[in-house]
This record gives C-alpha cells, structure tokens and sequence, in this order.
C-alpha cells in the first residue's frame, strides 16, 4: 500500500519483531538439542521436532528422554545437593542473582524464541513472562540471602523433580528452579515437549552463571519422561499441568514420602457487579481470556455479570472483542497470537462445537490462512448445568452468565471443582473486600485480572492443586523441619480379662454434630487395662463418617468467626481439661500400663493454649508488590479436616491436632487412637461443658485401617492427616486424589508430641489466599 | 457555514457539520452521570500497556504521521504573542511539511487542523490563512482560568465568532465539577454553546484540576450533554495536561455518548505531546477505542505547538534513511 492509501484507511501495518538473533543461536546449537546434565549437554538422540505453531516450521530436533537419561540427571542432581545446599544461603543467593542478571542481558532472545516456540505474542513474551521470570530469581536470590536468618527451623527437601507445562514456558521453569535452588535443592526438570527450547537456553544461562554441575539437570521428551522423574529417586515432585494428570501423580506417589505440589486447572470465575467501571471490567476480560490464548489456567474464562448491567456489558464486550487482533505472534501489533499444537487448537474446537446452548460470538477479526489460530470467542447465557461451564477449555473462549445478588455471585462463582483464582469488580469497597474471602480461590484480584508477582503466592485450592508459588508461602514446598524421623512401630491394644474396673457400666459413645452418638454398625470392642475392663467404644463404620463429615461440613459458621471468640473456647476447653486433670492421667495411665499420664494431660492444656494464643495471631501478610495496590496474604482455614490422630499418645495426639486446626477455624473428624480411645470418649464430655458449637469436632473410635478410606476419599473432606502407627499412608494419599486433598501423612515415622509443633498444625491447617487490590483515585 | 473551498488541499481540517451532524445536546441526565465509574487503577493499566500492544511502522508510520499533522492545532497561546509570530504560525499550518518530503511520498498537499489563538489574534490569523480552509479556532471564556464575570465570558465567545473564529475553545468553572453541581456545569456549557452559534465548541476541562478519572468522565458526560462539539483536555497551563488515562476517560464517555445518541462528540488532548511516537500512541488509542471515523481532524485533533517539529524530523527519517537536525525544517 502507499502511503496515500494508507493515509486514507489508517490501518495497521506488520509490524514484525526480528527472528534472526533466535534463529542464529538455534543454528548455533546445531538445530538438535539433548539433554543437560550434570552441567554439560547430551548428545542429541531419538527424540521429536519442535514447531512454530504459527507456521508449522521445524525449530530444532529435541531428544526423547529414555529411563538412563532420567537415571544420570536424577543421580547428578542428588551427587549435586549436599554440596548446594552447605554452600549456604549467601553463597547460593550469588548464583541466583547471576541467573537473574542474565536473563535480563539475553531478555529478547528468551522472548523471541519463547514466542516462535509457544505461539504467544512477542509483546507477553518481552513485558510479562521473561519480565516476570527474571523478578522470580532476583527475589529468589533474597530468599535465598535470608534462608539462615528467617527459617532457621528449615532445610532443603533434597532433589526435586520438576515438571510444567507449554503455556508460559520460561516462566513456569522460573517458578519452580528458583525458589528450589534457593532453599538448597536441586532439581530435574522437565519442560513440555511442545515448548522446551527456552528451558534449553536456560541450561545455557545456568552455564554461563558457572552454576555447579548438578544443581540443575533438564531432560526432554512428553508425558512418559515425567513418569520416569515421577517414580525416580527424587524427593520432591513439583508439577503444573492438567487436574488429570495431576491426579495421576498423587496416586503414584502416595505413600512414597516424596513431597508434592500441583498446580492444576481452574475455571476461575470473573464477576462484575452493576456498580463497576464497565469498560475497564471488558478490558480485564482482555487480559484475563484473550491473554496468551485463553491458555493459561487462572484465565477469567466464567464470566458472571449482575443482571442488571448484562446486556449492556455483552454488548460492549463483543464490540471490544471485534477489535482484537489476531495474528503472527512475533508482529508486536497483535492481541492474540498462536495455540500451542493442532492438538491443542482440535480440543478448543471440539468443546465448542459439542456445545448447543446459549449464544455463539466470534471476533469479527481476520484469521490467517495457516498456523494454529482460534478466534476469541464468547459464549454468552449459559447455565451451571451447562458443560462448558465447569470444564476448562484451555483456549480463547469465554463462557458468561448472570446473578441477581452477591450471594449468588459467591455461590455461582463457587459451584466449580476448581478453586484456582477470582475476579471481582466493583466500584464498592465493602462490597469487594466482602466478597473476595468467600471466593473459593488461592488467588483474587479485586478490579484487575492475571496479576502476578515473585513476592505473592499463587496456587490453587480444591482441584486446582496444592502448595504455593511465590512469597514466603510458596518456600514451604522447597523445605522441610530440620531433623530425622524414626520409624514408628504399631501400637497395639492391650489385652486383658477381668472384670469391669468401673463398678457401673458406662457406655463410651462417638461424638458427632455436638451429640453423643451410638455406632452405625452397632458393634463395639473392649478397651482393656492392666487392671481389667476398662469399658468399650463403638466401632466407626463409613457411615460413621459420612455423618461426622456432614455435621463437619454443616459447621461453616465456625469458620467466619473472630479469632478471638476461637481462642476464648480454646481456654474453656483447656481450663475444663485442668479441673479434670487427674482424672485424664489415670485413664491415660490405666490404657497404656504407662505413668506419663500426668505429663501428656498437662502437655495437652498446653497445647490448647498455645492454639489459644495463636488463634488471632497467626497472621497473614500484606505483599510487597511492584503495584500500587496490596496483595494481601489471607490465611484461611483449609475447611472440613480428618486426621487420623495418634496411637500412642491417646489425649495429646488428639488435642495437638484438634487445637490449630479449630484455632484456624477448620472443623474437624477427629479419628481415636485406636488402641487407647477412651481418652478420646472422655473428651467430648470437655467439649460439651466448653462451649464448642456442634460440628466443629468430631470423633470417632474405630480401626483406622477402616476408616482411612472412607476419610481420605470423602469428597466433602479438604484435608487428611494421619498420625496413626498403622502404616496407611499410601492408601490415603492414593484415595486423597479424588479431590486433591492436601495430605499430611507420617509415613510410618514418629512424631514428637512431648514438643510443642504448633507451627506445623497451623501451617497445615491453612492456606494462603492472596488478594489483589489496586488502588488509586 | 462551509468553509471547504474548492482549492483546498486534500483531506484538511473538515468542520464536523461536513460529514456529522452537530452534537444537539441533550437534557441533563444526571442518573447517568452520577452512574458513571472510572477505576483508575484499571485505566492507568490499559494506558500503560497500550504501547506496547500497538506499533506502527515503516509507510504506515509515515502515513499515520501524516495523519498526525492534520490533526494538529498548531498553537501559540503567549502573552508576547504578536502579528508576526501568528503570521509565521499560521504559514507553517499551511504548509507544515517540506514539499520535498510529501513528493517523495507520493502526498498531495496537507496542512494542519486548525491555528488556535487568543482572541486578539484571531483576525491576524484569519487573514493569514484565507482560502486555506484552515480554520482559525480561538481559547475564550476567561481562558485559562475561566474565573472572569460570566457576561464578559460570554460576550467574549461572541466576539471571537464576529472577529472569524470558527472554533471556540471554552474552558469550564472547575469548581462546578469539585462541588458536584453539574446542573450549573450543564448550564455553563449549554450557554457557552449558545454563544457560539455556528462556530464549534471545545469544551476544555482542564483534567489537571478535576480532582479524579470519575469527574473527568463525569465532566465530559455533561458537557457532551450541553452540546458540546469537542471536549479536549487541557489549557496547556495546567501542571498536568493531556495524559493517556484522561484521554481514556474521556474517549470512553464520547463512545457511551454515541452509543446512547448516535452523535460523534470530538476529542482533543491538549499541553504535553510532544514526540511523534506518542501522537502514535494516540492514535491507536483512538482507533481501538472508537474506531476509524474518529481518525479524521472533524473529530479528533491534537493540541500542540511542539510535536509538528519532531513528526518532520520523523518523516525525513522515513524518506532519508537518516536521522534528522530540528534546524533542517521550518520553524512555525
């Protein structure tokens, strides 16, 4: 066109971002890559192209991983670690800030070759994810400077395996080496066969650091090279991706003691109410969507708009999505760039069409002729019932629907499997900062969308996975309690005859929604004592638990209580359990032939205070984030808790559980120590005299081997723990996968409960929920 | 009153009655304005992202410059401003780039939107600028402050119009908008508008002084409502003039305002651009915002005394291969 022409149409003209400096450096490598291992590259081997899906060219030939490769990197990165980790905090922080250094020296190059490789703009590549994966290792360097000083209880897991995904490639590899390597581990990483060459310049980067060999090893190939890293010798798994497949490694590392995070899928809802700056809402559905492709797993993609304003909100955000440009990736003119794979772009196009409801738009935007392309796309008047509003979709298509009130925002909002992230727009202060607790989410952000940072965690709850990356959260998935665990032998019940000690007969009962409850089944057992029949307990079936859980879950209005009323009943308890002290240790003592009974009764009242204590004080944090505007660190509590509560300490395994997790404002289904649970039983009768509304705590007695199951699969149950001597935490964390539970298993090793560990329940007993609020007028 | 002349270059300042129906204002809707919502926050994101969303280069570049220049108000609003000075101002709108650089571009003659003068200059500059179809457009009603007797703000209108102003550029009482009271703000306007008759009126809020996006946006609702033909941003003398969330602000009430009325209202950003790549900017704002129709000096115009200078430098670069010296173009 001339420049009359174009002066009379005011187009847009390409505007193409150079690919010769990435081509060159991919050239220079031979266009074939193999692994890096132990500090140096592998010859390549056998492997898979890597294409540009905007074009469909071959990149570079990358090497399929076979088990040795797996075996050489996983060996390297545990010859690597104890080195890594006693060349101390400061020492790693140097290597950290290098990295961080270089790849701001080398930012286009990342971001170019980040853009052929994925399919993303050239603009998100160069001002958001290399940005954003630089500011994750120089936070890391500071993290890494404070380790000795900030965490001195802590150390490093060991060898991490690690495993992400193709959306933000460089990005998510920043997320997981950085705060890893920070906290003293090493790691194997591997990226997604569809976009693995940023990582590849990474290993180059890492070199260039004079990084020690080891310390980080990346390997290439699809699903079955993670499997390998899955079941090799490693100490952690770190995986985003897919629910399924995150699913699928709950299960397979269940019981292996290996440490996990998953950071799964969402379908995060993005609610408008009719008080919102309109326009700047539409804007945030650009970014929330539009943004990489719609592929990314926080992406805004449920749209909820209050009733009132919907027809004029619909009406402009198809006006805006019309003006979307969509197009080469590497033209810095254009909104949306490539899907990854054809793969990929087939499932976006089969979910939609297998969609009948609602109304259809599509951008009314240019689509190239070749390459990997999905127009934005809105699909508007949708139900809950509808499929396209729980599954994730994973590509540019937004689905939307209405609410009347913001009661029903928060229940539509939260009417998902998932639980990864929120928006919320309103113009309202009390309105906002009302709603964005109730969202079930790891991350919100009040008037803005997609918002990240090192310095505030992200993550999900529910199915969207555990764990947190970023912030002084997110260092709990690199680090562990300093000090070893002894294996724990089962504790049995001890045997006897005789008569009944009690001259009358009392009749131990369950505790269930604030009342005394008979057995389901109707069976009980004896508990014997040195000196004879002590009594009997019920034994808990399924159904037992089914209705513990539901008196659980009934008793949310506990968890929207003052930390203040929580501590209050927690001195009630403990001072109830003192006035009945000497009773508790004779019982503590008959059961287990022992003379601590004193000890553990007094340790106890202590650990109800230590709750009490905590219970307004275990605060969240007030992010320091590179916005005007605060990410507020929430700790929330995690919900229904089930915890398999200690064999040998009877009174104390069950109250230093019990405690944090009500003090945090979780309800609870406390399961007996199986061998002595009358101290259990004895203890409702506290409960009942303290205060603690119906629901909050409940037990159980029973055979633990029998009730993990039912407990740790209940869908209704947010987490499990289990301190029971009875080996069972494989099975628990394998059934924990149904709904991606958090776990917290023993593996068959001891606990100290004569140490006060409240910190540890009170970690486990939240989850961070940060929130976004800019602000500004 | 048609000014277009059939000597006229291409494509100069068109007044909005050529092609758009006036804006006839509106009864004063006040549900609607105190509806209105600017989260600032969200719309210094947008404006902060923009220039990396958009880029336009090569011919296009050139093009858009050119683009640019038409839709300048080249202005001098100087207390030592004299016959002289408007003269040579009023030559360089008329020619504001060097004939040798629009050859080469295969480009009929452009000139700028309009000269924009205090009142006493008004018939220097219509003199100077006969048979152009440039319009001469003239700051009133008090300007800068606007805080002078109402009466004489409106006489003042009315003497621009007789000495030859087509464009009245009118600020508003600030203090209408920092206490809320948007009927008298609503009457202001509407009496300013009046005065003008035939001759176009910018409403200029002076953004700098309103406190807050949300009265920016409220602001402009209410002028448009009044009548106003264009709402701009800044006296130029304000210590923040025109940025890129204002004009979001703005630019999104003009939309709302379209899309209840069918009336185009213009914007002009005033006081600040001063680089060619910012006017780029600019103009991809207004393009995604409003759409191309905007994109013509009837409906969008800069306010500006420095940018045509780097825009020339800019376009040598284009034709020349070579950076460019501020002295090699003609100053105006």
């Amino acid at each position: 066109m001339t420049v009359k022409e174009i002066f009379e149409t005011m187009d847009y003209g390409p505007a193409p971002e150079s690919v010769a400096e990435a081509l060159a450096w991919l050239v220079d490598q031979g266009d074939k890559f193999g692994h890096y291992i132990d500090g140096a590259f592998t010859k390549p081997g056998k492997g898979f192209d890597s294409r540009n899906p905007a074009n469909g060219e071959v990149l570079a030939k990358l090497t399929q991983a076979k088990q040795a490769d797996v075996d050489a990197a996983v060996g390297a990165a545990r010859q690597a670690q104890p080195k890594w980790e006693k060349l101390g905090g400061a020492g790693r922080a140097r290597y950290l800030y290098a990295i961080a250094r270089l790849l701001q020296k080398h930012s286009r190059l990342f971001a170019v070759l980040e853009s052929m490789d994925n399919g993303k703009p050239i603009r998100e590549s160069r001002d958001i994810d290399i940005p954003l994966a630089q500011r994750h290792f120089y936070y890391h360097a500071g993290m890494a400077q404070l380790m000795e000083s900030e965490l001195p209880d802590t150390q490093a897991l060991g060898v991490c395996g690690q495993i992400i995904p193709w959306n933000f490639p460089l990005l998510m590899l920043a997320w997981k080496i950085a705060p890893a390597l920070a906290m003293g581990n090493t790691v194997v990483l591997k990226p997604a066969e569809y976009t693995s060459l940023t990582a590849l310049l990474f290993a180059d980067i890492c070199s260039q650091a004079g990084l020690p060999k080891g310390v980080v090893n990346i390997v290439t190939g699809d699903g079955a090279v993670g499997e390998m890293i899955v079941n090799a010798d490693v100490d952690k798994i770190a995986f985003t991706g897919s629910t399924v497949v995150g699913r699928r490694i709950r299960e397979a590392t269940a019981g292996s003691g290996k440490a996990l995070t998953l950071e799964l899928g969402g379908k995060s809802a993005y609610i408008v109410f009719d008080d919102a700056d309109i326009d700047s809402a539409i804007e945030g559905l650009v970014d929330a969507i539009w943004f990489n492709q719609g592929q990314v797993c926080c992406a805004g993609s449920r749209l909820l708009v209050q009733e009132g304003i919907a027809d004029r909100f619909h009406e402009k955000l198809r006006a805006r999505m019309d003006g979307l440009r969509i197009g080469d990736p590497l033209d810095k003119c254009i909104d949306v760039g490539a899907v990854v794979d054809p793969v990929q772009l087939q499932t976006i196009k089969g979910m939609v069409e297998s969609n009948t409801a609602g109304h259809v738009h599509q951008a009314a935007c240019q689509l190239p002729e070749n390459g990997c392309y999905y127009p934005p796309t809105l699909i508007s008047g949708l139900e809950t019932s509808d499929p396209l509003m729980q599954e994730e979709i994973f590509g540019p298509v937004l689905v939307s629907s209405t609410f009347r009130t913001p009661a029903e925002a928060v229940e539509l909002a939260n009417n998902t499997r998932y639980g990864l992230a929120a928006t919320v727009w309103t113009e309202n202060v009390n309105l906002a900062l009302d709603i964005a607790p109730k969202l079930v989410a790891g991350v919100v952000w009040v008037n803005a969308t997609n918002l990240f940072d090192a310095a505030a965690g992200f993550g999900g709850v529910r199915e969207s996975g555990f764990g947190r990356e970023g912030g002084w959260e997110g260092l709990a998935a690199y680090t562990k309690p300093k000090g070893k665990a002894k294996p724990l032998s089962k504790v049995d019940a001890s045997m006897g005859e005789g008569a009944p000690v009690d001259p009358i007969d009392r009749t131990a009962k369950m505790y269930v929604g604030g009342k005394q409850a008979r057995p389901d089944g109707g069976y009980s057992k004896p508990v014997w004592g040195k000196s004879g029949l002590l009594g009997h307990v019920g034994l808990a079936n399924r159904k037992d638990v089914r209705n513990a859980v539901e008196a659980a879950a009934g008793a949310k209005g506990w968890s929207r209580t003052t930390g203040h009323l929580r501590a209050q009943i927690l001195y009630y308890i403990g001072e109830n359990l003192s006035a009945r002290a000497d009773e508790f240790a004779a019982r503590i003592d008959a059961m287990t032939g022992k003379k601590d009974g004193v000890k553990e009764v007094e340790a106890s009242i202590q650990r109800l205070f230590t709750a009490a204590a905590w219970a307004d004080k275990y605060d969240g944090q007030v992010h320091g984030v590179p916005i005007r505007g605060v990410a507020i660190a929430m700790k929330e509590p995690v919900g229904v808790i089930g915890a398999l509560c200690a064999d040998e300490a009877p009174l104390l395994g069950l109250v230093s559980a019990m405690a944090p997790a009500i003090a945090m404002g979780n309800r609870t289904v406390l399961v007996s120590s199986e061998p002595y649970p009358l101290a259990a039983t004895d203890f409702y009768q506290i409960l009942e005299t303290s205060d603690v509304p119906a629901g909050v705590v409940n037990i159980l007695t029973g055979s633990h081997a029998e009730l993990a199951k039912p407990l740790a699969s209940h869908l209704n149950v947010d987490a499990v723990w289990s301190f029971s001597s009875t080996d069972l935490s494989k099975e628990i964390e394998a059934v924990s996968a149904g709904n991606l539970k958090r776990t917290w298993v023993n593996n068959a090793t001891t606990f100290d409960w004569s140490m006060d560990q409240s910190r540890r329940f009170l970690q486990a007993a939240t989850e961070v929920k940060n929130i976004w609020v800019p602000y500004g007028e | 009153m048609d000014t277009q002349s059939s000597e006229s270059p291409v494509r100069t300042a068109h007044l909005p009655q050529v092609t758009e129906p006036r804006n006839p204002g509106m009864e004063l809707d006040l549900d609607w304005v105190r509806a209105v919502q600017a989260n600032t926050s969200a719309i210094e994101r947008r404006a902060a992202t923009l220039p990396g969303r958009r880029s336009v280069k090569k011919e296009y570049q050139a093009a858009w410059l050119l683009k640019a220049i038409t839709m300048i108000d080249l202005t001098t609003l100087s207390g030592d401003d004299t016959v002289g000075r408007v003269r040579r101002l009023c030559a360089k709108a008329r020619q504001p780039v060097a004939p040798s650089v629009l050859q080469t571009l295969e480009m009929p003659p452009i000139t700028t939107g309009a000269v924009c003068v205090y009142h006493d200059m008004i018939e220097t500059a219509v003199n100077a600028l006969k048979g152009t179809g440039i319009p001469v457009a003239a700051v009133s009603t008090g300007f800068p402050a606007g805080l002078s007797p109402f009466h004489l703000r409106v006489a003042e209108i009315e003497e621009s119009v007789k000495a030859g102003a087509e464009e009245i550029d009118i600020v508003i009482s600030r203090r209408h908008v920092l206490s809320g009271d948007w009927q008298a703000l609503y009457e202001e306007m509407k009496a300013f508008r009046v005065a003008c008759g035939d001759a176009h009126v910018k409403a200029i809020l002076a953004t700098g002084e309103l406190g807050s996006l949300r009265n920016v946006a409220r602001a402009s609702l209410v002028c448009m409502m009044a009548g106003a033909d264009f709402i701009k941003t800044s006296t130029g003398k304000e210590n923040v003039n025109a940025t890129l969330p204002v004009s979001l602000v703005m630019i999104r009430a003009i939309r709302d305002y379209y899309d209840r009325t069918g009336y185009r209202v213009g914007y002009k950003p005033a006081g600040g651009i001063s680089k060619a790549k910012d006017a780029l900017v600019y103009l991809s704002l207004i393009k995604d915002e409003l759409g191309d129709r905007w994109l013509e000096p009837d409906l969008f115009r800069f306010g500006a005394s420095s940018l045509l200078g780097d825009i020339e430098r800019q376009l040598e670069h284009y034709v020349t291969g070579t950076y460019s010296a501020g002295y090699r173009h003609s100053m105006g």
